[in-house]
């Protein structure tokens, strides 16, 4: 008996759940008939059953409720508050299993509360209706078994089964055969039941009545209808519950059979003439095969998951007095049933959360001209060897104002520091523990709890979240969680000295390059690309995106995996490609599981560790490197800038320069990259120089511990202002990297701005600056313009990068530089001792911006009122040109463009050294 | 007694008590290091390292050990001490963590040695910060010192640097 209670337990709660869901969907669509058939008969099931098992306050609970959905199947008008009143029992059922399966027996209590409400909402209409031969209404309280054959629900569902199982003809004798009988046999097939009935709504609608399919055929089955004793069922779906954990040992079993196999598969390579090589060819295929099945066992539909979410919906949708429509998509998709238990609970509370704070009122939707219903949309794919999961709602999107505020009011980050965050950065504080800024706790959420939980649970599976939010448009989450603890087929490649994996899904084709070939690897500015069928394809070596040396020859010849991840396409060249073969994903390390490029790694036949790649990880530094490599120079201005304005980041060029240490520059003050043969340097008096374009070039070492080299290439990073260049000596080249700039230690070296965390590496940030005045003594003394009177300039910018960048330049263009870093400092100084001769403002800086700073200015008394004006800005509008030209700001320049301010400030000292005069 | 400086020492404290303890000793060059035998796991020879690019340095690389993949860390570089000028092949010591495998490289491998509470001395204050975080103690031996290791302090690392790029 106690197993068959367990079984009973399991199923009933599945059977539950589905009957949930379908309810929902009934209610939405009351004329459809087969929903309420399934409805009914998933009902009358644990009706029968709790019969036969002797548990009487569940029988009597799930016939009242049945009785009331017999009224609906009659005819009666469907309303929300039956369906209401119907998921209240629903609850009350799970909540009695729940006992049921801590004690073993029926609590005690009484429902007479909720019969009596179901009698009277079914009893409400009966006169109307009074289809149903016998009308029930007035026994529902007889509990025991004992009448149980009597009773007008078993003629009502024989009914149920004669429509609709009108097509199999054995199954369909009405006898009156007791419930008991039927048990036994339903038990073996409980899991059909939840799978076929998920799926079946959809499946089965368009064929119930003439179908002897599996799905009718799993209903059948699965109903305590009488005949389903002998085999007799020609589809019929066995399934048998089986232990989770048995399945893992299974699955730990056929990974390291994978492996040995694996092994064979590579003593037989290194073999020609042995006679194994057919039983191990027929191991392969059956390894191959068992490994598949296993697999299959694990995956389960999201859709499974999301079982539960139409139910909450209406419910909070009743609770919340909100119109919310939840749409699904990919439920089919199907993903390691380990991770769907991780993610279940992470996607109801955010669903929950999206109808909560992500929805607005009904009112304030129509309001802002949106339609009253207010959508969730849940999208599940599969991509690029992850499967990626989006939580989005059309609401009105995250308070960034408000999460700014909280955060520093929960001391999370400074003033400064949320000003100077990107809206990403700030929307990652729902992330918090504790953190909340809903103005009102409500019962759904705003406590506060939740979303930290959420990530961590989500991380734990080696997942990631991220948030994209428009004000007014609505808020997505996006769930990526990559399939480890899976088997993959991966391309074992050769880049540099090691060997790598790369999943075979993210692989569309192999290309070999080869500078003598047709197919050979060309550079735009130094990006790789390869002309594929008419296309570009861009190109990265996986040795540099490594972080290792690439010679140039190294970059002509190999293969080229041509690879897509989203739509983006790629192409990685690696130096040689061995096989494919099936790989056991392992886990990152923990210690390692920050370097996005790995997705994990594997034991391969020979024995040997070798990395996976991430083609996803590829693909992200794909489009940054692409980004920052292939542009000219002019444009990269630009394209900085525009970073600046959106994400406030800055393209550097990564340089190892002494002991191995990273240092980095800004892109945009280099002027060009170059590898020179070391034995063209010079030594004249003692400094190093080269010919360089047919001048001479003084070299100066980034590091006092870098040694120039005396054979072989030099790399160098050239820096050139006018006609002079300098050229930079550095160990290594390493990667471009475009990165918001936090500068976190200020550094006391004047040869160094501060240290940096690009790409998770300590960088230093090189000081121009102190390098220029090295190669030429009299750079920072402006040479070139000795008639020039020394002007003085103040300088205003919040960020003291640039504040630290720019001086060096002014100073070298004759100017006394003084620098602030706001407007209250700024004026200040203006109204001080100091003389100023012109002000050169950054127009963007938080709290009183440049624009209002020039006001300031021009309100101010005589001489400082006006005082020529240059204004830098990140993004030069049409709004900005019309303001700067109202506050009378004589020239507006991009933040980086270097040359431009010198030229604006050379055209102010012309007519004011005219008005001097 | 003095009381020793590093207050999370479980196994300084067990060593106040008066029971003896086991420590398998490894070399870095000229040091002598303790570690608990409890969390010994294995001791072996390290081969077919594979380097991680972009990795902490710390990291040597993965190594295969038995079908399971042990992240190999080397103790030399986790305590700071200079490069060695000669690089042997050095040996392993076999740490779990957390249902992981590390395997700490080391110069060489000596014997076990049980130790009482007589020759237990707290970490002398004047140690570079690094190696007072993650000794447990010293033990004064004929000739010799032997430092104590933290065998979770020693695998206590990255952590803080994973978060930045995984954000």
């Amino acid at each position: 008996m106690d197993d068959l209670l367990r079984e009973f337990l399991t199923e009933s709660s599945e059977h539950l759940d589905t009957v949930d869901t379908e309810l929902v969907r009934f209610e939405q669509d009351p004329n459809n008939e087969t929903i309420l058939r399934n409805i009914f008969r998933l009902v009358h099931t644990i009706k029968g059953t709790c019969g036969f098992l002797g548990l009487p306050r569940l029988e009597a609970l799930a016939h009242a409720a049945e009785t009331l959905m017999g009224r609906f199947r009659d005819g009666m008008p469907v309303s929300g508050a039956s369906v209401t009143l119907i998921l209240a029992t629903l609850d009350r059922l799970k909540a009695i299993l729940a006992d049921l399966e801590i004690a073993g027996t029926e609590p005690a209590g009484s429902d007479d509360d909720l019969i009596e409400a179901l009698d009277r909402m079914s009893a409400g209409e009966v006169p109307a209706v009074a289809v149903a031969a016998p009308p029930p209404p007035p026994e529902p309280v007889l509990p025991p078994p004992v009448e149980r054959e009597l009773k007008p629900g078993e003629v009502s569902l024989d009914e149920l089964e004669a429509a609709f199982l009108a097509a199999p003809g054995p199954d369909d004798e009405p006898a009156p055969l007791p419930a008991p009988a039927s048990i036994p046999a339903s038990m073996p097939a409980p899991v059909a039941a939840p799978v076929a009935a998920a799926l079946a709504p959809v499946a089965a609608t368009p064929a119930p009545a003439p179908a002897p399919v599996p799905a009718p055929a799993a209903q059948k089955a699965e109903a305590p209808a009488p005949a389903a004793e002998g085999g007799e069922v020609p589809g019929k779906v066995q399934t048998i519950r089986v232990n989770v954990d048995t399945l893992e040992h299974l699955m730990t079993m056929v990974s390291e059979l994978v492996l040995t196999r694996n092994q064979l598969l590579e003593i037989a390579r290194r073999h020609e003439d042995s006679s194994y090589k057919v039983p191990l060819q027929r191991l392969s295929h059956v390894t191959a095969e068992l490994q598949e099945g296993v697999m299959k066992t694990r995956m389960q539909p999201i859709g499974n998951a999301w079982q539960k979410l139409p139910r909450v919906v209406r419910d909070l949708s009743a609770e919340l007095g909100k119109q919310i429509e939840l749409v699904m998509l990919g439920a089919e998709t199907e993903l390691d049933r380990q991770v769907l238990d991780v993610i279940k609970d992470p996607l109801t509370h955010m669903v929950r959360n999206s109808a909560d704070h992500g929805l607005e009122s009904t009112a304030a939707r129509v309001a802002a001209g949106k339609p009253a219903r207010g959508t969730i949309r849940l999208a599940a794919y599969h991509e690029g060897g992850t499967i990626t999961i989006e939580i989005a709602d059309d609401g009105k999107g995250l308070d960034l104002a408000a999460i700014r505020r909280k955060a520093v009011e929960r001391g999370l980050a400074s003033q400064a520091d949320v000003e100077k965050m990107t809206d990403a950065q700030v929307a990652k504080f729902i992330f918090h523990a504790g953190f909340s800024t809903a103005a009102a706790v409500t019962s759904v959420s705003g406590r506060g709890v939740g979303m930290d939980v959420v990530k961590t649970n989500i991380e734990t599976i080696g997942g990631v979240i991220d948030i994209n939010t428009q004000a007014g448009r609505g808020t997505t989450f996006t769930i990526k969680i990559p399939l480890t603890l899976a088997i993959v087929a991966a391309l074992i490649v050769r880049a540099g000295e090691s060997r790598f994996a790369v999943p075979q899904v993210a692989v569309l084709e192999l290309v070999r390059v080869d500078p003598a070939a047709a197919q050979k690897i060309e550079r735009i500015n130094g990006a790789p690309v390869l002309r594929l069928r008419e296309r570009l394809l861009p190109i990265v070596t996986l040795t540099s995106l490594l972080g290792q040396e690439a010679t140039e020859a190294e970059t002509q010849t190999g293969f080229v995996v041509v690879a897509q991840v989203g739509r983006q396409r790629f192409g990685i060249l690696v130096d040689e490609v061995f096989h494919t073969e099936e790989i056991v994903v392992k886990p990152m390390s923990s210690k390692l599981r920050h370097l996005s490029l790995f997705a994990g790694n594997t034991i391969l036949g020979d024995g040997a560790v070798v990395l996976i790649v991430d083609p996803n990880g590829v693909a992200r530094q794909v489009s940054q490197s692409a980004q920052a490599g292939s542009i000219p120079a002019e444009m990269e201005a630009e394209e900085v800038e525009a970073g600046e304005a959106g994400e406030a980041k800055t393209t550097l060029l990564v340089f190892k320069g002494g002991n191995g240490a990273f240092k980095a520059v800004p892109l945009s003050l280099v002027t060009r990259l170059e590898e020179i043969d070391a034995t063209k340097v010079e030594w004249l008096g003692g400094r190093p120089l080269i010919q360089y374009r047919g001048r001479l070039m003084p070299l100066v070492v980034a590091d006092e511990t870098i040694q120039i080299r005396t054979e072989g290439t030099q790399a160098l990073v050239v820096f050139s202002d006018g006609e002079r260049a300098m050229g930079l000596v550095v160990d290594q080249i390493v990667d471009i990297v475009e990165e918001r700039l936090d500068i976190e230690i200020a550094a006391e070296r004047s040869d160094l701005i501060g240290s940096a965390v690009l790409r998770g590496r300590a960088t230093d940030i090189i000081n121009i600056a102190h390098f220029l005045p090295l190669a030429y003594d009299d750079w920072a003394r402006g040479p070139r313009r000795p008639t020039k009177v020394a002007r003085t300039l103040l300088l205003v910018d919040d960020s003291a990068f640039f504040r630290d960048m720019l001086t060096p330049v002014l100073k070298a263009a004759g100017y006394g530089v003084i620098a602030a870093e706001g407007a209250e400092r700024a004026m200040a100084i203006l109204s001080g001792e100091t003389r100023i001769d012109v002000v050169v403002t950054d127009l963007e800086m938080p709290g009183r911006s440049g624009f209002d700073l020039v006001a300031a200015i021009r309100a101010a008394g005589h001489p400082i009122a006006g005082l020529p004006v240059i204004g830098l800005s990140a993004a030069v509008g049409a709004e900005t040109v019309d303001r700067a030209r109202r506050l009378a700001i004589s020239d507006l320049v991009a933040k980086f463009d270097r040359s431009g301010l010198i030229a604006a400030l050379t055209e102010i000292d012309a007519p004011s050294l005219a008005e001097a005069a | 007694m003095m009381k020793p400086a590093n207050s999370n020492a479980a196994a300084a404290a067990a060593a106040k008590d008066g029971a003896t303890q086991e420590f398998v000793t490894v070399f870095v060059g000229e040091t002598m290091f303790g570690l608990a035998i409890n969390r010994v796991h294995d001791v072996f020879i390290p081969t077919g390292i594979t380097p991680v690019p972009l990795a902490p340095p710390e990291i040597v690389g993965l190594l295969n050990l038995r079908g399971r993949v042990v992240t190999a860390i080397c103790l030399r570089r986790r305590l700071g001490m200079p490069r060695a000028e000669t690089q042997g092949a050095g040996m392993a010591i076999g740490l779990e963590q957390a249902g992981e495998t590390f395997g700490l490289v080391v110069d060489g491998v000596g014997e076990v040695l049980k130790l009482g509470p007589d020759t237990h001395e707290a970490v002398p204050i004047n140690l570079d910060a690094r190696w007072r975080n993650l000794a447990l103690g010293v033990h004064r031996l004929d000739g010799k010192l032997l430092v104590i290791l933290d065998v979770d302090g020693l695998l206590s690392f990255g952590a803080e640097r994973a978060e930045p790029t995984a954000a």
